[in-house]
């Protein structure tokens, strides 16, 4: 009998609602905790969101959040590693990690993740993995809720209509005006993300079979090669011929407002007009997409095995999916980050905090946004930054 | 002694912990045997001779070009009123981080800082920033004008001090009736003597901007960058492998300063050759006004430049809109405070109590050893002074990746006392340096006289010695709490990421951001210094409002 009751109690604790039973025991757990989540930190927009965020989920959990600002993601993963490699199994210093890409591939390889765990949070039910598909796969690595989605990016250039009545309509375009207007363009550093996936932008537009991008690098020196000669072609027509660069995104930003280049580049559809809005670029600025289609994925922040405070994370990483937090992060007077959840599904007053934001006035509706190109395979960052540097940042 | 401990503890297991993982040997990243592959892997990465040579030009280039400018115009200029004049500038220039003043070079500088927007377009007829290369040009020439900038204020400072040993006044006005003109009466009878006494300054001086990286963030090219910048990316990347690559790179740094050190000693030697022969010569060097000019002209110059980057930093702090080429803001606005506020705060916080500590303990030992001197008549010799500069001589970055590695298996990585011992190893010796001569010249007899009428050794110290020194005791302490404000990389190495000053602050801003935010940071880095060599005037003046002596004797 009583082997049948704990049998029963067993089946019981597995198909009973146990996801709000669960849920409420992380949010018991959470309080008290200390969240140390290593964002980038190289934005005074984001900072103030995550700042707010925080204050929020102290308010509503008692969990404090303290952002932990890094210049490179890569830092916190090398922070994991390291404490990986000496041993420390629990108690790590980082407890939530704002990631994508190649760094959420090494660490998912290597181990390096709690979870899976974001199917537990009640406001993942939300996320759109129906239309917006790189909610569920980062740059072609399954996410396998090892990391919960917080917002949508794609990439899109800016522009001073002062200065360029018609952009380029793509990569080889920029390359006819930049001959035109020499010294007006120019993009972050690579490995900069931004300047990264400038260069990812390209080559999707350059290789010969764009499928190859979708698998791990292979056969990089032929499907690089028309990269390399376009960015041979460019540098000279570029910003101080390509010698100099800035380092990212906010500095390039800086030059299009001082006028010293006409285009510029973002990852964020609503940041122009947020920026606009705020006097860090003239009003004569907007936003442009290629004809192809741009580079689009999503952020994530995900919670490394031994982090200290894993139910403080994972409360703060479901306030940033609820409805209120995504509105918020989207409306371009705070960031300009486009959601992640479904819009149509939500309760209705949710919904109308959606629907009352504005777009901004440099900011193309989803429809002018275009197609989006996935991203390629994260080896192919590696491989393209390793050349990069190699090229055009060892010296004359 | 164990101001020594405390001192050289460090730095000495953090080389250790260098060398170790620069031979492929770290067992906490799973590697237990020796190899060479680190060595290789340096070598064959891209860029790094050009960093390597990046870095050794600079400090060679940095260290010549300022202490040629101090020593012509203290040569040219000692004893005049604009002498005096320019000595009052010294301390605001010398108390600001590295790192604001070269932000402040930038704003100023750069194709659309505001010199170009003061002049154009009535002057250049730009009404687009020119595409000109100046900051982060490839030859390093804005990361070499940056650091002289700031160099030579020090070494200013440190020629002063030992002006003051040598009785130079009376040497060169030897020299003078006997019909030398000013630079060559000091350069021929009082700077042998001065040279001796700044010779550790100078390798300090030269050591650092061979080895800079918050300056070098701000101003440096990164196409590559100089050498220790890239260490410290490699030191940041998740592929391990590359901590065992930027371990041997440290190690070249370290070689690096050494051989630039040995480049320096060889040209000491040229030099004091060739001036003997000139000193022998007895050629008197009366027409040396053109070369007393160009002195002041470009050490003016370096001042004008600081204070005017400065004031722009502090004016975009509160600009709202400042489009090119206007040569104001358009608008004014405090967003860049308010919004940043809890930021700014919370660096403010960490930044002054980390500063204090540093400081007070660092006052703490150098009070004791310096006592213990005087009471049992051990002097500190030459070499004791050289074991003090090490920390100053040993590039940060050779020791700092070390010194991680400890922190990290002693779980004190992260912690804000790691941070604040950290800043106690680079407070110390400016700490000792600053007190040590105003502490050994005060006169024993007062001491000697407070025994004799039956009070305490412990009494005379807390009632005599204390009262009568302690002026010059809180300005070595305001000068222990700007040195800790000033740095970069320990703080960013022992605090793990997690403890945030003003300084680290600013630089993770630097390679972009907005200007606003970095002037705040900036006007609250040139805040803090004020105020602590403000407290160190203030205090005294009040204390002793009634006690007339002390305020004329100090």
């Amino acid at each position: 009998m009583r082997i049948l009751i704990a049998a029963l109690a067993a089946f019981l604790s597995i198909h009973a609602p146990a996801m709000a039973r669960d849920w409420d025991e992380v949010v018991d757990k959470a309080r008290g905790q200390l969240v140390f989540w290593n964002a980038w930190g190289g934005d005074e927009r984001i900072n103030a969101y995550i700042a707010w965020a925080g204050d929020q989920v102290q308010a509503r959990y008692g969990v404090t959040v303290q952002h932990v600002k890094l210049a490179d993601t890569s830092e916190a993963v090398a922070r994991v590693v390291a404490e990986k490699a000496a041993g420390r199994d629990d108690g790590g210093s980082v407890d939530l990690i704002w990631i994508n890409g190649e760094n959420f591939a090494a660490m998912k390889r290597n181990n390096l993740l709690f979870g899976p765990w974001t199917a537990e949070a009640p406001n993942y039910r939300y996320v759109d993995t129906e239309n917006k598909k790189t909610t569920t796969v980062d740059f072609t690595v399954p996410v396998d809720h090892l990391e919960a989605p917080w917002g949508m990016a794609q990439f899109v250039f800016m522009h001073d209509t002062a200065h360029v009545k018609t952009p380029p309509t793509s990569i080889l375009g920029l390359l006819e005006w930049a001959k035109a207007n020499p010294g007006r363009f120019t993009y972050p550093q690579p490995p900069n993300f931004l300047g990264t996936t400038f260069l990812k932008q390209a080559l999707i537009e350059l290789v010969v079979a764009p499928a190859a991008l979708q698998a791990p690098a292979a056969d990089i020196a032929e499907n690089t090669a028309p990269l390399w000669a376009y960015l041979d072609a460019l540098h000279p027509l570029m910003w101080r011929r390509g010698e100099v660069y800035p380092q990212n995104g906010p500095a390039l930003q800086r030059l299009l407002d001082d006028g010293e280049v006409a285009i510029a580049l973002s990852f964020q559809p609503a940041e122009a007009s947020g920026l606009i809005a705020q006097g860090k670029l003239p009003d004569t600025v907007r936003t442009f997409v290629l004809n192809n289609g741009t580079i689009g994925n999503t952020n994530f922040v995900a919670i490394p095995f031994n982090a200290n405070a894993k139910e403080g994370a994972m409360v703060m990483a479901n306030f940033l999916m609820s409805p209120e937090a995504q509105a918020h992060k989207q409306n371009p007077e705070v960031w300009g980050s486009f959601t992640v959840l479904d819009v149509e599904r939500l309760p209705e007053d949710s919904k109308a905090a959606f629907q009352n934001l504005e777009l901004g006035v440099a900011t193309l509706s989803p429809g002018e946004l275009g197609i989006t190109q996935l991203e390629p395979h994260p080896s192919w960052v590696a491989a393209l930054e390793a050349e990069w540097a190699k090229r055009y940042a060892s010296g004359k | 002694m164990v101001t020594l401990l405390l001192l050289l503890g460090p730095v000495v297991a953090g080389l250790l912990g260098t060398v170790l993982p620069a031979f492929g040997y770290l067992p906490a990243l799973g590697r237990a045997t020796f190899s060479m592959a680190p060595w290789q892997a340096l070598f064959a990465s891209p860029g790094v001779a050009e960093s390597i040579r990046l870095s050794f030009v600079t400090g060679l280039a940095v260290t010549a070009l300022s202490f040629t400018v101090v020593i012509l115009f203290v040569a040219g200029w000692h004893g005049t009123r604009s002498f005096a004049w320019v000595q009052k500038l010294l301390s605001p220039l010398l108390s600001v981080p590295h790192v604001t003043v070269a932000f402040g070079l930038a704003f100023l500088l750069a194709p659309s800082g505001w010199i170009f927007r003061l002049t154009s377009p009535w002057l250049t007829g730009y009404d687009r920033p020119p595409d000109l290369i100046i900051v982060q040009d490839p030859d390093g020439l804005a990361l070499i004008a940056g650091l002289v900038v700031k160099e030579i204020p020090f070494l200013f400072l440190m020629t002063l001090a030992a002006i003051g040993q040598v009785d130079a006044a009376r040497v060169r006005t030897m020299a003078r009736t006997m019909g030398y003109g000013a630079i060559a009466a000091w350069l021929k009878a009082v700077f042998p003597l001065v040279y001796r006494q700044i010779r550790l300054p100078v390798f300090a001086v030269l050591a650092f901007a061979a080895s800079a990286v918050d300056v070098s963030v701000v101003l440096a090219p990164s196409t590559p960058p100089p050498l220790a910048v890239q260490l410290v990316r490699w030191f940041n990347d998740p592929d391990l492998a590359l901590r065992f690559v930027a371990s041997a790179g440290a190690l070249v740094q370290l070689g690096l300063v050494v051989a630039a050190i040995f480049v320096w000693w060889l040209g000491e030697h040229v030099v004091a050759c060739l001036g003997r022969i000139w000193i022998r010569a007895g050629s008197r060097g009366r027409r040396d006004f053109p070369l007393r000019i160009v002195a002041a002209v470009a050490l003016s110059a370096s001042f004008l430049a600081a204070f005017l980057g400065l004031a722009s930093m502090a004016l975009w702090s509160i600009a709202g809109r400042w489009r090119f080429p206007d040569p104001l803001p358009s608008q004014l606005s405090v967003n860049a405070w308010t919004a940043n506020a809890d930021r700014l705060t919370t660096a403010t916080v960490n930044t002054a109590t980390i500063g204090i500590a540093a400081a007070l303990v660092g006052l703490a030992l150098t009070v004791g050893c310096l006592e213990n001197e005087a009471r049992f008549g051990r002097r500190a010799t030459n070499r004791a002074l050289l074991l003090l500069y090490v920390p100053l001589l040993v590039p940060q970055i050779a020791f700092l990746f070390g010194t991680q590695i400890l922190l990290v298996l002693s779980d004190l990585d992260g912690a804000w006392i790691a941070v604040a011992w950290a800043h106690l190893v680079f407070v110390l010796p400016y700490v000792f340096l600053s007190l040590a001569d105003p502490y050994r010249a005060w006169d024993e007899r007062y001491a000697r006289a407070a025994l004799c009428l039956g009070a305490s050794p412990v009494r005379v110290f807390c009632r005599v010695k204390l009262p009568m020194l302690l002026r010059p005791i809180l300005v070595a302490t305001a000068v222990g709490f700007t040195v800790s404000m000033g740095q970069y990389l320990p703080t960013l190495f022992a605090g793990a990421g997690r403890i945030d000053t003003l300084t680290t602050e600013a630089v993770s801003l630097a390679s972009g951001a907005d200007r606003r935010a970095i002037g705040a940071y900036a006007l609250l880095q040139m805040t803090l210094p004020f105020i602590a060599f403000g407290l160190a005037a203030a205090a005294p003046a009040w204390l002793f409002r009634n006690r007339r002596g002390l305020l004329v004797t100090a």
